[in-house]
């Protein structure tokens, strides 16, 4: 069974047994973007740390950080952004940024689930 | 921290769910449906801006055309009535105060627009050198509006939508007139590169004009995202990226705008050395031969490595394909088709110098 957490930055990653994470941005983050036309991804075999930034996503107007929700190794980008960043928008669950093996499992426990993450949304959206 | 000013159309932009976020001291429209629905209706068809945040100061006096002539770089001596002139007002040393428009009403009255984000600045700069120049100085900027309406079929709008006769006026020339009782003054100008109009009037004018464009039906609200994608791919400059206090026009490629064969005006003397040297820097074009996107700030470098300059304004192109940037290089490095790079997060990618137009003007001149 896999399970999806979320950060307070707005990245998501979706962890199955294995320990493999794909870690990609909410639908809320996409939603205030705006369209995507450039994801900046680091190559596979990268290391990524949790709270760090790994890449970028752009809309027409700005660059946002993406900062990694859990540590580990790159293993796969998701190759299709390169030409098509817009499946982002189109569906941001499914279209995964990087897929990484964890590191340190434990790293879940400071993210949020499915209801936390609303919650936090609809507090950030209320400012 | 002092608050961000509206515009008399703020309560339009919220009911029309427009993203908001501060720009020259007002809270301004950054976008509506989106920076590119925006961005093609004003190359295809037809949007309108609100760009009340503009500001406005008229000059007027036996000794306002002398004036004028003193703090700007354009020559506006003995132009016709209606004419237009884009120029900037500088420091002694050169430096940009801001980039304007100089409205020639009649002999001793111009109406300058000027930047949002300068108004307190300029406004002080300007009354600060009328020493022994009989004007008048009147700060406009809090009672009008002002409305950009931008594209290939804003001939037709102006003319069929609201009822302002629009056809005879030429590229950079304006007409003042009387609509429902109210004075007007309406350009062709614009900062698109397309055909295009603005309107300045009263807060109710403005109000009403917006309302009627809008309800039509015929011309899409655009906000300030489009404004700079449709400005840069045209290459007109942003004061600052392109222009600022420490950048001069020369170094800006902007020299036809400084008439430094008029006998005097500030910043005269430091112009004419820094052609006589030419300048260090200069503005070029840069594509990007990438999909990586460069953003003001972004450092420009040599092929080996070498720091040579810096990003003033990039984007994803939206009507030219193609990651590219302005940037201000080393003028070693500004020929045409000098290889570059722009270091872009932690990678460095190649780069050509191109011209700065990367989209070709539509203006109906």
């Amino acid at each position: 069974m896999s399970k999806t957490y979320f950060s307070k930055t707005h990245e998501y990653v979706t962890v199955d047994d294995n320990n493999i994470g794909f870690i990609g941005i909410s639908d809320f983050a996409q939603h205030a973007l705006g369209n995507v036309v450039y994801v900046d991804m680091p190559e596979t075999g990268d290391d990524v740390t949790a709270g760090e930034d790994f890449g970028a996503v752009e809309s027409v107007k700005a660059a946002s950080d993406l900062i990694a929700p859990v540590s580990g190794a790159v293993l796969q980008i998701n190759e299709h952004l390169i030409d098509n960043p817009r499946l982002i928008n189109e569906d941001a669950m499914a279209n995964w940024i990087i897929q990484v093996e964890l590191t340190d499992p434990s790293e879940l426990d400071a993210l949020m689930d499915l209801d936390a993450y609303k919650k936090f949304c609809e507090e950030e959206g209320a400012h | 921290m002092s608050e961000n000013k509206r515009t008399c159309l703020y309560d339009r932009h919220v009911a029309l769910g427009a993203l908001i976020s501060p720009f020259g001291g007002f809270e301004m429209p950054i976008q509506y449906e989106g920076i590119t629905e925006e961005h093609n209706a004003v190359r295809t068809d037809c949007g309108v801006f609100d760009v009340s945040h503009m500001g406005e100061v008229n000059i007027s006096g036996p000794d306002a055309e002398r004036f004028v002539n003193h703090i700007f770089t354009n020559d506006i001596a003995g132009a016709p009535d209606g004419k237009i002139f884009y120029g900037m007002m500088l420091r002694p040393d050169g430096g940009t105060v801001d980039d304007l428009l100089v409205y020639k009403r009649g002999d001793n009255n111009f109406f300058l627009v000027i930047n949002a984000g300068n108004i307190d600045k300029d406004v002080a700069w300007i009354s600060s050198h009328a020493e022994g120049f009989d004007v008048e100085i009147d700060d406009l900027c809090d009672s009008l509006g002002e409305l950009a309406v931008q594209g290939p079929k804003s001939e037709e709008v102006m003319e069929q939508v609201l009822g302002i006769s629009c056809a005879d006026l030429t590229f950079y020339t304006f007409r003042e007139a009387t609509l429902d009782g109210k004075h007007i003054l309406v350009s062709r100008t614009g900062y698109t590169g397309e055909d295009g109009f603005e309107i300045y009037a009263d807060h109710d004018t403005i109000r009403s004009l917006w309302d009627t464009l809008i309800e039509s039906g015929c011309c899409k609200p655009c906000g300030l995202g489009c404004r700079d994608t449709l400005r840069f791919e045209v290459g007109l400059p942003l004061y600052g990226d392109e222009l600022a206090e420490d950048i001069t026009p020369i170094e800006a490629s902007l020299s036809i705008f400084v008439k430094t064969e008029k006998p005097e005006f500030i910043g005269r003397e430091a112009i004419l050395a820094q052609k006589a040297e030419g300048p260090r820097r200069k503005l070029v074009g840069l594509e990007i031969h990438d999909r990586a996107i460069p953003r003001h700030g972004y450092e420009v470098l040599t092929p080996e490595g070498e720091v040579v300059g810096t990003v003033t304004t990039g984007y994803r192109g939206i009507s030219v394909d193609k990651s590219i940037a302005m940037a201000l290089v080393d003028s070693r490095y500004a020929a045409k088709d000098t290889p570059l790079a722009v270091r872009i997060r932690r990678k460095v990618f190649p780069a050509t110098v191109v011209p700065r137009k990367f989209y070709k003007k539509s203006y109906k001149k």
